[in-house]
């Protein structure tokens, strides 16, 4: 792995991707901090992992499944109740289509 | 003063109508009136529901006298991490997103502990969205050591720790992803247990790192963390997650003889305080004279699981808090703290095209690589013993801007919770500052049984366990 940079403009791409606004200058502190824990996870390096495989979750459990039956679940009232902007029994968002 | 006793001297009075319930929350009550305007151990107390659910207990009792078969925790307060959904109660993990959100239904360990007849008498301080071993990144307040003011109590789980040493209540829960019970546990001088990944149900506590979130209990000893997680274990259908394993039978009264203990030889590290080690040492030896064998051992370099760790959680956290839109409920993303901000950005940089395969892929390989380092310690002895944290409480402050603090103060617990093995941190003496240290053990995956006869053992031995913070 080459060494570990990443300028404020990545930054700001990585921010956009996770939904976040950041401000120039919480984007150069956040660049910093970034830059201090990549240089620690580099010791990762340093473990061969060659023939490993990965471990996603450690119960070993795989496919988990139940009966397709319905049963009760919250009423839409109860669901909409903390919405901050509802309209008919809908969540209102942004408008997502030009 | 009762509000001073555990979950089995509490249920022992009350069966014996020495108290009653409304008695024993009122004292909880009064004490927390008193003293947390200080201490800030609570987010939310619940007054008024916590009284009714205490003359419910009191009428319960009065009218079967078998009851406590039935409801195991009758009447007892249980104080709630605050990042547990409790319905119609307000639940924030600590954070400005959700300040006034109010959950529509129980998490499972709630609903569990409500059927037991527990009393909820209120939700703890923590760390925002559990992200740290401080409780200082609340974005409400940070909660104060109740043995010193002027220090940390730990995290994440730091108010229940807290509230937990300092007898607002007589017991509480909390969570751990690495270190947020065993460590604020350790710094409080109380009993923090963190089972086994999938022992206890992960339904409604919200997610930070979904392949290791644990909940548990904290308590003011292990008898205590025991009658709690057999009643909070068990195979629950709403989290895919959940073990299917049945706890095994406990027997207290069994003897340590033949025992075999590990000290790992690399987490008596060079930056381990002086003290925190004498007292280590110490407790080794009161293992011995109950007949353990003990025997030096060499695990992977800490350093590895701190890196693992880093990585992983970071990126399940960049998934789990992508939810948090505004849109349902909550506040919009601009709420997020600085905390949250940096390890969202960081698990998302990890798990992005083009370095899932360096980070993400490499981090779940080296975790491969730790819990088979675990196996294999693991067919020469029956349990691990070390420190819980490196020091004792760190001053209030110390974390700030500290990218990796969390990180450095959990290396020592860091690979046991990413292999998903249930420890304990026990209380074993005070250390710089008159500050509690803690030893932690460490068992093999879904053997809780070792550790918490272990840990009954030499609190049987010793009296750390009792002591109180001057308050």
């Amino acid at each position: 792995m080459k060494k570990n940079s990443l300028s404020v403009k990545q930054v700001q791409k990585i921010a956009s991707l996770a939904n976040l606004a950041l401000t120039h200058s919480e984007a150069e502190k956040i660049q910093k901090q970034l830059l201090e824990s990549l240089d620690y996870i580099e010791i990762l390096n340093s473990l061969d992992t060659n023939k490993i495989r990965p471990t996603n979750q450690v119960t070993g459990k795989e496919n988990v499944t139940r009966e397709d039956v319905v049963s009760p679940s919250l009423t839409q009232n109860k669901v909409l109740d903390q919405a901050g902007r509802k309209q008919n029994g809908y969540f209102k968002i942004k408008n997502i289509f030009e | 003063m009762i509000n001073g006793n555990t979950i089995h001297e509490s249920v022992k009075a009350l069966q014996a109508k020495k108290i009653s319930s409304c008695e024993l929350l009122e004292a909880c009550l009064a004490r927390i009136n008193r003293i947390d305007v200080k201490l800030k151990s609570f987010i939310t107390v619940c007054q008024e529901f916590s009284l009714k659910q205490a003359k419910e207990a009191d009428n319960l009792i009065a009218e079967d006298k078998n009851i406590f078969v039935k409801k195991p925790l009758l009447g007892i307060p249980i104080s709630v991490k605050d990042n547990f959904c409790t319905s119609g109660i307000k639940t924030t993990a600590s954070s400005k997103v959700l300040e006034d959100y109010i959950p529509p239904y129980d998490a499972t360990v709630v609903e569990k502990l409500k059927k037991s007849g527990a009393i909820i008498l209120g939700k703890t301080n923590m760390d925002a969205w559990a992200h740290g071993s401080s409780t200082e990144t609340s974005q409400f307040f940070t909660t104060h050591n109740p043995w010193n003011p002027d220090f940390l109590p730990g995290g994440s789980s730091g108010g229940s720790a807290a509230s937990v040493a300092a007898d607002q209540t007589i017991a509480a829960l909390g969570s751990e992803t690495a270190g947020s019970i065993r460590q604020p546990a350790a710094w409080c001088g109380v009993t923090g247990l963190k089972p086994s990944f999938g022992r206890i149900s992960r339904y409604g506590l919200i997610a930070m790192c979904s392949s290791t979130d644990c909940p548990g209990p904290l308590t003011k000893d292990v008898e205590d963390a025991a009658i709690l997680l057999r009643i909070l274990s068990g195979n629950d259908p709403k989290d895919a997650t959940s073990a299917e394993k049945k706890l095994e039978n406990f027997d207290f009264r069994k003897s340590l003889r033949g025992l075999r203990i590990g000290l790992p030889r690399q987490y008596f590290l060079k930056e381990l305080e002086k003290e925190v080690g004498e007292k280590i040492l110490a407790a080794v030896k009161i293992f011995e004279k109950l007949g353990a064998k003990i025997k030096w051992v060499d695990l992977l370099d800490p350093k590895y699981s701190v890196a693992v760790y880093t990585i992983i959680q970071r990126s399940e956290v960049s998934s789990n808090l992508a939810r948090f839109d505004g849109i349902r409920y909550g506040n919009n993303r601009s709420f997020f703290g600085d905390e949250a901000k940096r390890r969202i950005m960081l698990g998302t940089y990890t798990l992005s095209a083009g370095y899932y395969d360096a980070f993400y892929k490499k981090a779940q390989k080296a975790r491969t690589l730790i819990i088979k380092d675990f196996e294999k310690v693991f067919k020469q002895v029956d349990i691990l013993l070390s420190a819980t944290s490196p020091s004792v409480a760190l001053p209030i402050g110390a974390t700030k801007n500290a990218a990796m603090f969390g990180e450095l103060q959990d290396i020592l617990i860091c690979s046991s919770s990413m292999a998903g093995l249930p420890a304990i941190s026990i209380p074993c003496g005070f250390g710089k500052n008159n500050l509690p240290v803690g030893l932690q053990l460490i068992a093999p995956q879904f053997r809780e049984k070792i550790i918490l006869e272990s840990g009954f053992a030499y609190q049987k031995q010793t009296d750390w366990h009792k002591e109180k913070p001057n308050l």
